[in-house]
């Protein structure tokens, strides 16, 4: 279905927020913000629910937990028993104190790449992906705000400019898209 | 808005003071017929050190954790500021119990807690004999009247500015407090690590260890945030603090549970490294503790680190009130265990137990404690009006 999307550029990432508070009064749905930075406090405005990814990095947290232990033991106690400085080697629960760094380390690292490789899927900005923002500026100094028009179904294109007018915007564009 | 100590709590405080002290009173009758009162003086003496140290510990933390707000010129905790500034005012009576302590151990000849106070032991023990230069009465002596008054002078310092910026505004005390707050940093990155040498680690003369100043810091720091997060909590409970919002509980609740994993992995660095390298002078340390106290180090251990872990984890339970109030009286107890261990692992042995003397001498400080905590929130608003970072901390929102 073809949609229309309206872009408004702002040059300060405040008057951006003021803006989208201003819309949302008046029933606009703000679909994006596209930003250099995190702005903080512009989730709750455009109704953004809590992201998910610290679920996702406990159970990626708790996979790594489990992938050190299976190898250690399996390194250390089964297939090679392993005598580090005279400590008992034949149950892994003897030695897991031991065992204890590796196993943090990992889960750790499991945690972290697992994030980040989600973050990355999620926002489909993976390395050589085509980029998302709808200007190349929002990642040096600029703001843009994204309004969908199948999502305001009950504006015309002019209430909409008329009222992204009174935010203060420094550009503005619109595009048709599938 | 000004603070009024509720009839209750002043009620509470008196109960938990006359019933502690009747229990001290049971604990050192029972000791004394025990075995010919042969182990009645150590354990009183080991009894006020713990006590002693573990409030004294708690006010200290605090006050370390003004020292640190300042010196990063944090701007949340505007809010909470008083609070802070109430729980490091125990610090004054937190030293006399200290002092008392410590007088009474020292005229004892060290109670069979600091045996290199001993003369006759010193004379036929060779390594404590070594350490004498160092672990000598009149030179601990000017070490704790130095920590003390170091202490003391920052307490008042920063407690006279923070009033008089109430008073006065503007950003001079503000600067002030930043360079203070970094001073006192230096000197408590080095007095944190000594003092606890002093007081704490020389009950195990033979033994040493590096890492126990930060281990003895790290619970003490643990605790600290705890009696903050509770008492905040305790004190919005009753209407006051009205800046306070979610987010600060939540940055509280944060500090709890990451001081409880900086004392987790203390403990744990310090246990792995020597039970991996073994070394007999080094390892006698936990043998005392795993052969005298398993059950209850090692449970000491497991509430302090896996409680707030899984209870503490998710970002709500950090806002909730009774989750944290219902972890942090759980943890607060498992740090006392801790310092009740550190200090009778190396006097008592395995004649240590909890009994009356440890209840009713832990009730009796806890009740002085929370009386003196909550005068002194009666003693300044508890609204700081002219910190430069206040309307930062009332808008803030994480």
């Amino acid at each position: 279905m073809a949609d229309k999307v309206i872009y408004a550029m702002y040059d300060d990432d405040d008057v951006l927020k003021d803006g989208a508070k201003k819309l949302v009064a008046k029933g606009v749905k703000v679909s994006e913000v596209f930003s250099p930075f995190p702005i903080h406090g512009i989730d709750p405005i455009i109704g953004i629910k809590n992201t998910r990814l610290g679920i996702m990095a406990f159970l990626y947290a708790i996979t790594g937990t489990m992938l050190a232990t299976i190898a250690m033991r399996y390194f250390m106690i089964e297939d090679w028993p392993m005598n580090v400085g005279g400590k008992p080697n034949n149950t892994y629960l003897q030695n897991m104190l031991a065992f204890i760094p590796v196993t943090f380390e990992f889960t750790v690292m499991c945690a972290a790449h697992g994030m980040a490789l989600t973050y990355f899927l999620k926002n489909k900005t993976l390395p050589g992906l085509p980029a998302q923002n709808p200007d190349p500026r929002t990642t040096d100094d600029r703001f843009v705000m994204e309004l969908r028009l199948s999502e305001n179904s009950n504006f015309t294109v002019e209430e909409l400019n008329e009222l992204l007018k009174t935010t203060g915007y420094v550009e503005l564009d619109q595009k048709e898209v599938n | 808005m000004e603070f009024k100590v509720t009839k209750n709590a002043n009620i509470l405080t008196i109960v938990l003071m006359v019933v502690g002290l009747l229990f001290t009173a049971i604990g050192i009758a029972v000791e004394a017929g025990h075995d010919h009162g042969h182990h009645l003086g150590t354990r009183l003496a080991g009894n006020l050190l713990i006590d002693s140290f573990f409030f004294f510990g708690i006010g200290l933390g605090s006050l370390f954790f003004l020292a640190l707000q300042y010196a990063t010129e944090t701007g949340w905790y505007a809010t909470v500021k008083r609070v802070i500034e109430a729980v490091a005012g125990y610090l004054p009576v937190g030293i006399i119990l200290m002092t008392v302590s410590l007088l009474y151990i020292t005229l004892a000849d060290g109670a069979h807690l600091y045996l290199w106070m001993d003369a006759k032991k010193v004379a036929e023990d060779e390594l404590m004999q070594g350490k004498s230069v160092y672990l000598n009465k009149g030179f601990f002596w000017i070490r704790t009247l130095v920590y003390f008054a170091t202490y003391y002078i920052f307490w008042k310092g920063f407690r006279k500015r923070s009033l008089l910026e109430d008073a006065e505004g503007g950003t001079t005390i503000h600067f002030t407090n930043y360079k203070k707050g970094a001073l006192f940093l230096v000197f408590f990155a080095v007095f944190s690590s000594t003092s606890a040498w002093d007081w704490i680690m020389s009950i195990d003369v033979h033994w040493f260890s590096t890492l126990f100043g930060w281990y003895v810091f790290a619970g003490m720091w643990c605790t600290t945030m705890v009696v903050l997060v509770t008492t905040t909590l305790y004190l919005k409970k009753k209407g006051y603090l009205p800046n306070v919002n979610e987010s600060h509980i939540h940055d509280l609740g944060k500090w709890t549970f990451a001081t409880s994993f900086l004392w987790s992995y203390l403990w744990f660095s310090q246990f792995m490294l020597i039970w991996y390298a073994n070394i007999p002078e080094e390892v006698t340390y936990y043998m005392t503790r795993i052969k005298d106290f398993n059950f209850m180090y090692f449970g000491m251990f497991l509430i302090n680190f896996a409680f707030p872990m899984i209870l503490l984890m998710s970002r709500d339970a950090k806002r909730h009130a009774g989750v944290l109030t219902f972890v942090g009286a759980i943890i607060l107890f498992g740090h006392w265990v801790d310092v009740y261990i550190m200090i009778m692992a190396g006097s008592m042995g395995e004649a240590a137990y909890i009994g009356f003397m440890e209840i009713g001498l832990l009730l009796t400080v806890l009740g002085l404690f929370i009386k003196v905590v909550l005068t002194n929130l009666t003693k300044a608003p508890l609204s700081v009006v002219n910190h430069p970072f206040l309307d930062e901390s009332i808008h803030h929102d994480i």
